[in-house]
């Protein structure tokens, strides 16, 4: 090597080409081409959306897969000929890992210790490292199954860790993980390059995580579109950004829904009140004046990294045509009159106890009808099990619950009828086609002939289901699979939906998408209330309540909640720093340890 | 009322197409109790050659001789002793010496030649017991040969030598004729009884139960939509198991099938309420699976399937009682067999029906405590 200041890279990529044989025969190029290096010593991300193929190329990096072409050298070993020299010298962490749920943390850890021949000697000296990073100490005796998300994930962390790699492969390692776990976890990597100098690659569909990387990888359908510093990145939206104030009287959501119809805009997404819009040109060299933007007061802004990625996409990907355009068939939800001023949902002092546990501590709030409400909170924070009472799959300890006038528990099918429950995890029927699941759940509710075939060819219409209609379920990509128990959940035209972290591990796209939906359905006067690990997202909602240990903190409209942030000189404070304020704040007054129970008994 | 049968009918609907639309599935459910049904009808008889036999023969005289010539000719017997007193029997029965031991009384010769039918015995060691009785069914059809050669040169009529025969330690043997039929309602058992309990579970683990929980179904609406399924699958495999006995093994029908249908019927609502208690009670598809398996064995082995349950000790006995598979297997051999009609199996059918009542209300019981 001749620069010395450089380090060597660490691996090195060169036109490589995957290809997988898809479900129904066709060749479907996970990898196309793709070129990169990375230098040892550095933190590099993968982002893309769904279907960018950051995990073949991760996999591809472990040894897992061949290429079909290019070369790969990693550690200075081509990796397609002798992947096991790579991965005696590497860590890779898939995206589930395998931790043994009926084992504790010890045993797990002891387990992958032995898999990987790890010496007593060494384990003496590595254990009490990687148990004070996790933080895992207290708990070596807990079953790796009882332990959070976060925590499960620290888990997974350090039994990669047990054998000191050379390099680090992470595949989207925040997925699922609360907003505190996520900054632990990252305070752990950035630990591990900055003080032990390893290499780490990962994964990500947290765009925000790229700040903390030298490196990134924009990768979109097999190909990388751009690589460099996030600031490189973020530079691509230069001039571009503004935040565009709403006129009196409009919600910032209902601006932003505007803005995405409009193809001279990137992107969109309300911001404290505010909208952030990107702008394919920037406004004073653009060739006609933006429609939706008149009579909006507009200012720069200074270019996040996600408006650089979203330009970078929008310039690859058909523009957002295809974006959803939610019609009702007819109003769905009755008359507001009709219940006089109730609210839809009234949720007041509700206990949940499991055992000695008390999972939802004297929770009260109201949801008015047409509203979106987030809930917001930890893993282990009671939302989940807020949910479940609230759905009637769960009885409550203590208090009271009205969903739409009624207990939905005591109300039996009719209180049901009017409720529209998507759940954490993909439940729908795997082994069934989308129309054969859409055309189970609309018999479940009861719909039948031209109204059964009218609702199901609404569902698959709106959520762009039709060229999955015969595919098996299962085998769906992750967003359409979110959109299919979206639609399941919608065809009997509910007047609350509950949507239990719709977005965890969604793509940006397909986030607001999702949103987007939300928003209309919202405007057509159903309820919504919705549990997010997304910070920002909470921007969407007309009202938030932050959740800890089974209490809630606080509750307002997300600019009340983003005042309660502390101020960071020079930085400009984000949802995700109340949040994270909020709850330590709570913390700090009861000292007491947080169990960090899973939610679900 | 309409709007739940309606409901029921999309479950039902759904649950069939889990079940049937992946062509693995559909193997696994419809392959094995056909295959089954063939190994375990084969494996219930032999194709003797060289069964040991002794002979105590008190007439020594030609005809004795010419018939224990047949015997010995046929290529199936092999006679390892002539035995000279009756107390001697128990001896090689006891030590598994013969199979079986023909006895031919003093008198033989005198009752052919009078015309009449002269009998003979076969004592038969009836703890193997479809050894026994293939042995013993071969006697008897070496005897037939003999008779009609006999009449053919001696004249008369009526059979020339009757054949009485006594299986030690197992007065009523058991075939394959009597096994197969019993087949049809063991292979229902395993399959409703697995299918049913599998299927909530299976639901559990995935996660889709909370959806069939929040849309409008009440718990016992998902409990018959659930069972049908598994009734319907199992019928099934019931008429394939009946398809193999009449068409491959040859066993003549001799009762109806709206009767057997019936017993079957009755027989799986018992198993299918059994299913659902196991699916209450387990939280994994792998608890379902061992606590089925557990509840399949004690079934099939004091049904009366393989030990004929006269020849288990009197509390097991007691025990068989609660056992709804110890009167589908009566009830299906003797549908079979006989030919039995209503007033013959009601007796088998009203302890199912009551078996029913009791696991169907358990279960009822124990899934509405689980749902709530």
């Amino acid at each position: 090597m001749t620069a010395a200041t450089a380090p060597a890279p660490i691996v090195r990529g060169r036109d490589i080409a995957k290809q997988f044989r898809g479900a129904a025969g066709d060749v479907v190029h996970a990898l196309d081409g793709v070129s990169f290096e990375i230098a040892a010593g550095s933190l590099t991300a993968l982002v893309g959306p769904d279907g960018a193929g950051k995990t073949t190329l991760l996999r591809l990096t472990a040894g897992l897969l061949v290429a079909n072409s290019g070369s790969l050298q990693v550690l200075d070993i081509d990796v397609a000929h002798d992947p096991q020299a790579v991965q005696s010298r590497i860590a890779y962490m898939p995206q589930r890992f395998g931790l043994y749920e009926d084992l504790t943390v010890q045993e797990n850890l002891d387990l992958y210790a032995d898999l990987r021949g790890v010496s007593k000697e060494e384990r003496r000296t590595t254990y009490p490292g990687l148990m004070e990073m996790t933080a895992l100490g207290p708990f070596t005796r807990r079953l790796a199954g009882e332990l959070s998300g976060g925590m499960k994930q620290k888990l997974g962390l350090a039994c990669t860790l047990v054998r000191s790699p050379e390099l680090l492969v992470l595949d989207e390692p925040t997925v699922g993980v609360d907003p505190l776990s996520r900054r632990e976890l990252w305070e752990i990597l950035l630990h591990l390059v900055r003080d032990q100098h390893l290499t780490v690659m990962l994964s990500t569909s947290y765009l925000d995580e790229a700040q903390w990387c030298q490196h990134v990888l924009v990768m979109h359908e097999g190909r990388v579109l751009a690589q460099g510093a996030p600031n490189d990145i973020s530079g691509v939206a230069a001039g571009r950004s503004y935040l565009a104030e709403p006129p009196a009287g409009q919600k910032a959501r209902d601006l932003q829904a505007r803005l995405l119809d409009d193809a001279a805009v990137v992107d969109a997404v309300p911001e404290g009140g505010l909208v952030r819009v990107v702008c394919a040109e920037p406004l004073e060299h653009a060739a006609a004046p933006i429609q939706s933007l008149e009579g909006v007061k507009t200012t720069l802004t200074p270019p996040r990294f996600e408006d650089g990625f979203m330009i970078l996409l929008r310039r690859v990907a058909t523009p957002r045509s295809a974006a959803p355009r939610m019609t009702m068939d007819e109003p769905a939800a009755a008359p507001a009159g009709e219940r006089g001023a109730e609210a839809e949902v009234a949720v007041s002092d509700l206990v949940r106890k499991f055992g000695t546990f008390t999972a939802v501590d004297h929770v009260s709030f109201e949801v008015q009808r047409g509203e979106i409400f987030g809930l917001l909170g930890p893993n282990g924070a009671g939302k989940t099990t807020t949910f479940r009472m609230l759905c009637g799959l769960l009885s409550a300890t203590a208090g009271t619950l009205r969903v739409t006038g009624v207990d939905v528990r005591a109300g039996g099918a009719s209180a049901r009828r009017r409720i529209g429950y998507v759940a954490q995890k993909f439940s729908l029927y795997a082994q069934l086609s989308v129309t054969e699941n859409l055309d189970f759940f609309a018999g479940a509710y009861g719909l039948k002939g031209d109204r059964k075939r009218d609702r199901v060819a609404w569902a698959l219409r709106q959520f762009e289901l039709q060229p999955f209609a015969t595919e098996q379920s299962g085998r769906l990509p992750g967003g359409f699979k979110q959109r299919l128990a979206m639609a399941a959940a919608l065809l009997h035209e509910p007047e609350t939906l509950f949507l239990d972290e719709p977005t965890s591990g969604a793509d940006p796209q397909a986030r607001r998408d999702f949103w987007r939906r939300i928003t209309l359905l919202a405007a057509g006067g159903v309820t919504a209330i919705v549990t997010t690990h997304f910070m920002e997202e909470a921007e969407y909602c007309d009202r938030i309540a932050v959740m800890d240990a089974g209490h809630i903190l606080a509750q307002g409209t997300p600019a009340e909640i983003r005042r309660r942030a502390r101020p960071i000189p020079g930085h400009e404070t984000t949802m995700e720093d109340a949040f994270i304020a909020i709850v330590e704040t709570s913390r700090g007054v009861d000292p007491t340890e947080r169990s960090p129970v899973t939610e679900s008994p | 009322m309409l709007a739940a049968l309606y409901r029921i009918l999309a479950l039902a609907r759904k649950e069939l197409l889990a079940v049937l639309k992946d062509r693995r599935s559909r193997f696994s459910l419809l392959l094995p109790p056909i295959l089954q049904c063939l190994v375990f009808g084969y494996a219930a008889t032999y194709d003797l050659t060289s069964v040991p036999y002794a002979v105590l023969d008190q007439s020594r005289d030609p005809a004795s001789h010419d018939l224990l010539a047949a015997i010995d000719g046929s290529g199936v017997f092999h006679r390892v002793a002539n035995l000279d007193r009756a107390a001697d029997i128990a001896t090689y029965i006891n030590e598994q010496r013969v199979v079986l031991v023909i006895q031919i009384g003093q008198d033989f010769e005198r009752q052919l030649a009078s015309g009449k039918s002269a009998e003979i015995q076969v004592i038969a060691d009836g703890r193997n017991s479809n050894t026994a009785g293939t042995a013993t069914s071969y006697v008897g059809a070496v005897v037939g040969t003999f008779n009609a050669s006999w009449r053919a040169a001696h004249g008369g009529s009526g059979p020339a030598i009757s054949v009485t025969s006594r299986a030690w330690y197992n007065p009523n043997l058991e075939t394959r004729w009597a096994f197969i039929p019993s087949l049809i309602v063991t292979l229902t058992l395993n399959q409703g009884l697995l299918l049913t309990a599998m299927s909530v579970v299976r639901e559990r683990e995935d996660g889709t139960f909370d959806q069939l929980l929040v849309a409008p179904f009440r718990p016992v609406e998902i409990m018959i939509g659930k069972t049908l399924p598994s009734m319907l699958v199992a019928i099934v495999q019931a008429t394939n198991a009946l398809l193999v006995a009449e068409l491959w093994f040859r066993i003549p029908f001799a009762g109806s099938f709206v009767t057997l249908y019936v017993g079957i019927v009755v027989f799986l609502l018992a198993t299918v309420g059994i299913g659902l208690f196991v699916s209450s009670v387990s939280a994994t598809m792998q608890q379902a699976m061992i606590y089925s398996m557990v509840a399949i064995m004690p079934f099939s082995l004091l049904s009366g399937l393989t030990t004929p349950l006269s020849s288990m000790p009197r509390s097991l006995q007691y025990l068989t009682l609660i056992n709804p598979l110890r009167y589908a297997i009566d009830l299906a051999r003797r549908v079979y067999l006989e030919g039995a009609g209503f007033g013959v199996i009601v007796s088998d059918l009203w302890p199912m029906a009551l078996i029913a009542t009791v696991t169907l209300s358990a279960a009822t019981w124990m899934f509405r405590r689980r749902v709530q």
